[in-house]
């Protein structure tokens, strides 16, 4: 149990559950009543979380552990990491249910059935501290996708979500062979357990290649990404909030916690098939979503791009890398999120997602233009804003690993503030050319109301990054103690000097690398 | 020395039904048409009543290590009560959603309780069989009342093509089965199961080995499993739809249950020899269950393909040749059944204006709007057979591949899980046709069948993650269930 009293991760988890059947049984108006509700007590209870958060406690906080189930139990608890990610999700619902306040109109009960499914899915996976039951809510999240993307989708809904399913199904599947492996092997489900146990190094490969099956397509990483253009484009905007906010952290969520600290020699080995397939993308896609007409889409390819550059941080190996990483996760949670909003209010206004038959709406929607520029801006990674501090500590962390991925990968940035002010101009600047563009009206209050929160904290994690660091710091320097070991060589350590003995002090440190750890230690 | 009271208390679930039915039979032949509902009720309470005398075998302690019966003939033990009493459910649940749709086609007569109880009292002997002799009439007394039940509706010209065809191709597998026993019996001398595997000592010569050759394609058959597969699609759609529900439950745990005490009680010295069949049938059935469905336009076949491939799943956990892995496959039959038949039960609730049955899958299309609550449990079955968390029939499948995993069979492990993305692939099919799709105007809407909608709850319920609830107490008993069968093992 643990200082409130009450099992609080088993509450975030009922809350929404019991709002989800209870959706499914009312009228139209009242199932959005209580998913915002739900969602608000869960955002509440996330607060309250993160209030009681323990900086710098056990590792493990707000531990509960219920043998429910014979061969695996009822584990939860979260360290930093989770409850980033676990704030992340909480904070993100709200805004969805907001999103589809008005645009979703047939069976309303049962959309918001599926979100706040997807909710308890969602914070479950971030918590759950038993191998099976992370695997069970994982895997769980593809039902209320699927129905998402099939239900309230676009035109080419049905191709996208039998896409969607099937692809992220057949990555998982070997997962749980793996996972019946370890299991059999150490003799518990328990994750923190599973963490410190040294399997033998020709085993990882194999277990390592079995769980990078399902997170390389979670993720998603080039060359298994195109399912996610699609189920994007065809989704309805707050599925695509939910999909490119939180479950694409699944994935990034899965190595740190799983292959990396579990797999670490593996891990190593295969640095290099996770650093090349990384720069692939992060160049590749970026030149991809340069050619898109379709705004979802170019997001969609923005966010594979971004997803590239949190792998390449989390194979640093670093304090720096792996901060950079989480750090990324959780601002491209926000403002990928909030692009995807960005395109919702003009697509219900417009009925298109074609970039071209938009154009000058920063006269006509100045409000719209402002924070729509914002979140571009925070997209590029502008300083000030949440992008820049993870793309320039993943970077940082990379740089000490190899030169060429560092250039690489920041080279892919350049091309992401291509794409994304290219959009922007496309836009948002430019002449009102269309009859009907300039009929459209700037935000609602309630649009107003959804965007702005997701600015405040854009600009908040982008100036004091430190509030999102701090609670995590201690799990990262633990990985990164964990990871010591398997450590691959890099590129950028320099050479002891033997230069003058007399003078050692004024040059002060030479090992550049040795230092730079010990500042990313704290 | 006889001990005929000890022998008559073990056959007792058997004893039960075989008077029931007798009596029964009487009733139906004096009282005709008319005592069909009397009938059923009266199946149902000695079922129910079998049921009972199985519930007390497998949980009091009175036997808790097994007692054999009529010399070498018939041993009771955990592993036969349980599947015993999943055989009786099924055919209790099979008696309770039948009537109202055999009445409503004009086809309800007293014979279907009859022949079900007929075909239970079969399937009770057959997982309980221990010797050539009981397996081949407990075998054959199932099958001879399934063939007469897969023709039941004999105005229907598919029901009577599903009975012949049934029929034909099972007394084909009969005899390919005798031979085999034959065989076994002729390199032996004897027909015990036991005797047949003290017979062999260290070493199967081949003429022994063509003898289990035979007997599995004989079982094969029985449980549907690839090559043997054709008959069922066919079957499965030709009989009337309660008929279906019933074939793809109780005889499958009653087929599998006996292979499971041929492989583990015959041919427990011989593992190597049988785990390459049990593992390429496994995967065949997988695949082919898988791919076969795919195209399917009628509901039923594309069940009868969906038990095909899950046939191949509950081989996994046998190729383990562990009690983990015993206890795994009884696991998943009781989940299968429940799916199956709430699967099945959905099926029956579907009709179109003129009430006649719908089993087009076109039929279904927009099924979310017009019947919700029915669609919504299709849904949950479908997901469930699928093997999607956190329906229960993930567990099912988890159970068996990590009994596979433990037994160190990684590569049919991971074939094996690979290959169930493609049956994930027409259960979203049904899916994508209740929920996405327009709807057709064929199936209409109209209030359900209280019992049947009992028993669709009910199973639902089950399949649910609710269901992970009950982990603790099916694990008690398959656990004891598989240590039961498995018995032998620890001296191979």
């Amino acid at each position: 149990m643990n200082d409130l009293g009450f099992p609080i991760l088993s509450t975030m988890l009922l809350v929404p559950a019991l709002a989800a059947i209870i959706c499914l049984f009312v009228s139209a108006g009242t199932a959005r009543m209580i998913a915002l509700l739900a969602t608000l007590i869960d955002l509440a209870l996330g607060i309250i979380l993160w209030i009681n958060f323990d900086i710098g406690g056990a590792q493990w906080q707000f531990v509960e552990s219920a043998p429910l189930f014979d061969r695996f139990s009822w584990a939860l608890g979260i360290d930093g990491i989770s409850l980033m990610l676990i704030m992340l999700s909480v904070f993100l619902m709200p805004i969805c249910i907001g999103a589809s306040w008005n645009s979703i109109d047939k069976r309303v009960g049962e959309y918001m059935a599926a979100f706040l499914f997807m909710e308890v899915l969602m914070i479950g996976v971030f918590a759950a501290q038993d191998i099976f039951l992370f695997y069970i809510l994982f895997e769980a999240g593809l039902i209320p996708m699927y129905l998402i993307i099939g239900i309230w989708g676009g035109a080419d809904r049905i191709y996208a979500s039998y896409k969607f399913f099937l692809y992220t199904l057949l990555g998982s599947v070997l997962m749980l062979i793996a996972m019946f492996w370890m299991v059999n092997e150490v003799g518990t489900t328990d994750i923190p357990t599973l963490m410190q146990y040294d399997f033998a190094p020709e085993a990882q490969t194999w277990l390592w290649l079995a769980f990078f099956a399902s997170f390389a397509v979670k993720m998603p990483m080039w060359p298994v990404h195109t399912w996610l253009p699609d189920a994007h484009v065809q989704a309805p905007t707050a599925g695509s909030v939910i999909l490119a906010g939180v479950l694409l952290k699944l994935g990034g969520y899965g190595f740190i916690r799983f292959s990396l600290p579990m797999f670490p020699e593996a891990s190593a080995q295969f640095v290099w098939l996770m650093l090349s397939l990384s720069m692939v993308a992060v160049i590749y896609t970026s030149l991809v979503a340069l050619v898109q007409h379709d705004m979802k889409k170019l997001i969609a390819y923005s966010s594979v791009a971004h997803m590239a550059i949190v792998t390449v941080g989390l194979f640093a190996f670093n304090q720096q890398g792996l901060e950079g990483a989480m750090i990324i996760m959780l601002s491209h949670g926000l403002v990928s999120g909030a692009l995807f909003l960005c395109v919702g209010v003009i697509y219900d206004r417009l009925h298109t997602r074609e970039i071209d038959r938009y154009g000058g709406l920063s006269i006509n929607m100045p409000r719209y233009a402002l924070l729509f520029l914002l979140f571009t801006m925070a997209s590029i990674g502008l300083p000030g804003t949440s992008g820049f501090v993870g793309e320039f500590l993943a970077l940082l962390g990379v740089y000490e690993v190899s030169s060429l991925v560092t250039l690489v990968s920041t080279t892919g940035i350049i091309l992401g503030a291509g794409y994304m002010l290219y959009l922007y101009r496309r836009i948002a600047f430019g002449e009102l050319v269309h009859d009907d563009v300039k009929q459209m009206t700037d935000l609602s209050p309630r649009e107003m109301a959804l965007l702005a929160p997701i600015a405040a904290v854009v600009l908040w994690m982008g100036v004091y990054p430190e509030s999102f660091l701090a609670p995590m710091r201690g799990d990262i320097s633990a990985l990164e103690a964990r990871l010591a070991r398997a450590k691959p060589v890099g590129d950028a350590q320099l050479t002891p000097g033997t230069g003058l003995p007399a003078n050692a002090d004024t040059h002060g440190n030479s090992d550049n690398h040795g230092s730079a750890a010990d500042e990313g230690a704290h | 020395m006889p001990q005929y009271e000890l022998w008559l208390q073990l056959t007792a679930p058997e004893l039960i039904l075989s008077i029931s039915s007798l009596i029964l039979l009487l009733i139906a032949g004096f009282a005709g048409q008319k005592s069909s509902k009397l009938v059923g009720i009266l199946a149902v309470t000695a079922l129910v009543a079998s049921s009972a005398v199985a519930l007390d075998f497998l949980t009091g302690d009175g036997f808790s290590e097994g007692a054999d019966a009529f010399y070498g003939q018939y041993f009771m033990d955990r592993f036969g009560s349980f599947t015993k009493l999943l055989i009786y459910a099924a055919a209790i649940i099979t008696l309770i959603i039948s009537p109202r749709f055999l009445e409503e086609r004009k086809m309800m007569r007293p014979e279907f309780p009859v022949l079900i109880v007929f075909a239970a009292i079969g399937m009770g002997l057959m997982v309980s069989a221990t010797d050539l002799i009981s397996l081949y009439i407990g075998l054959e007394l199932n099958s001879l009342a399934a063939y007469v039940l897969a023709s039941f509706a004999r105005d229907d010209e598919r029901s009577s093509e599903a009975g012949l065809k049934y029929f034909v191709l099972g007394a084909l597998a009969s005899g390919i089965l005798l031979y085999g026993m034959s065989l076994l019996y002729g390199f032996t001398g004897t027909t015990s199961f036991i005797g047949i595997a003290n017979a062999f000592g260290d070493e199967l010569g081949n003429g022994a080995l063509f003898g289990m050759v035979f007997v599995l394609a004989g079982l094969a058959f029985k449980i549907s499993a690839v090559p043997f597969h054709m008959w069922t699609p066919d079957v499965y759609e030709g009989a009337p739809t309660p008929v279906t529900a019933f074939f793809a439950s109780a005889p499958k745990v009653a087929a599998i249950a006996l292979t499971m005490r041929v492989l583990f009680w015959c041919f427990y010295g011989f593992i190597a020899s049988w785990q390459p069949i049990i593992i390429f049938i496994a995967l065949g059935s997988i695949i082919i269950g898988a791919a076969g469905a795919i195209g399917q336009q009628n509901v039923k076949r594309l069940l009868a393909y969906s038990s095909i491939n899950n046939v191949g799943f509950l081989l996994i956990g046998i190729a383990a040749a562990s009690a983990a892995g015993a206890a795994a496959t009884s696991t998943y039959l009781l989940i299968y059944v429940a799916m199956t038949l709430g699967a099945f039960a959905c099926v029956m609730e579907l009709r179109d204006v003129n009430g006649n049955a719908v089993e087009s899958l076109d039929a279904l299309a927009g099924l979310s709007k017009v019947r919700p609550g029915i669609a919504a449990a299709l849904a949950i079955f479908m997901f469930s057979l699928a093997g999607i968390p956190p329906l229960y029939g993930f567990w099912g499948k988890a159970l068996v591949f990590s009994a596979a995993v433990e037994a160190g069979l990684l590569p049919l492990a991971a074939i094996g899980i690979a290959a169930s993305v493609i049956g994930a692939f027409y259960y979203l099919k049904v899916i994508k046709v209740m929920y996405f799709d327009d709807v057709s105007g064929i199936v209409v809407a109209e209030r359900s069948a209280p019992e049947r909608l009992a028993i669709i709850i009910l199973t639902a319920l089950f399949v649910s993650p609710l269901g992970f609830f009950l982990n603790g107490v099916i694990a008690t008993y398959s656990d004891q269930a598989g240590t039961a069968l498995t018995y032998f093992l620890s001296f191979a």
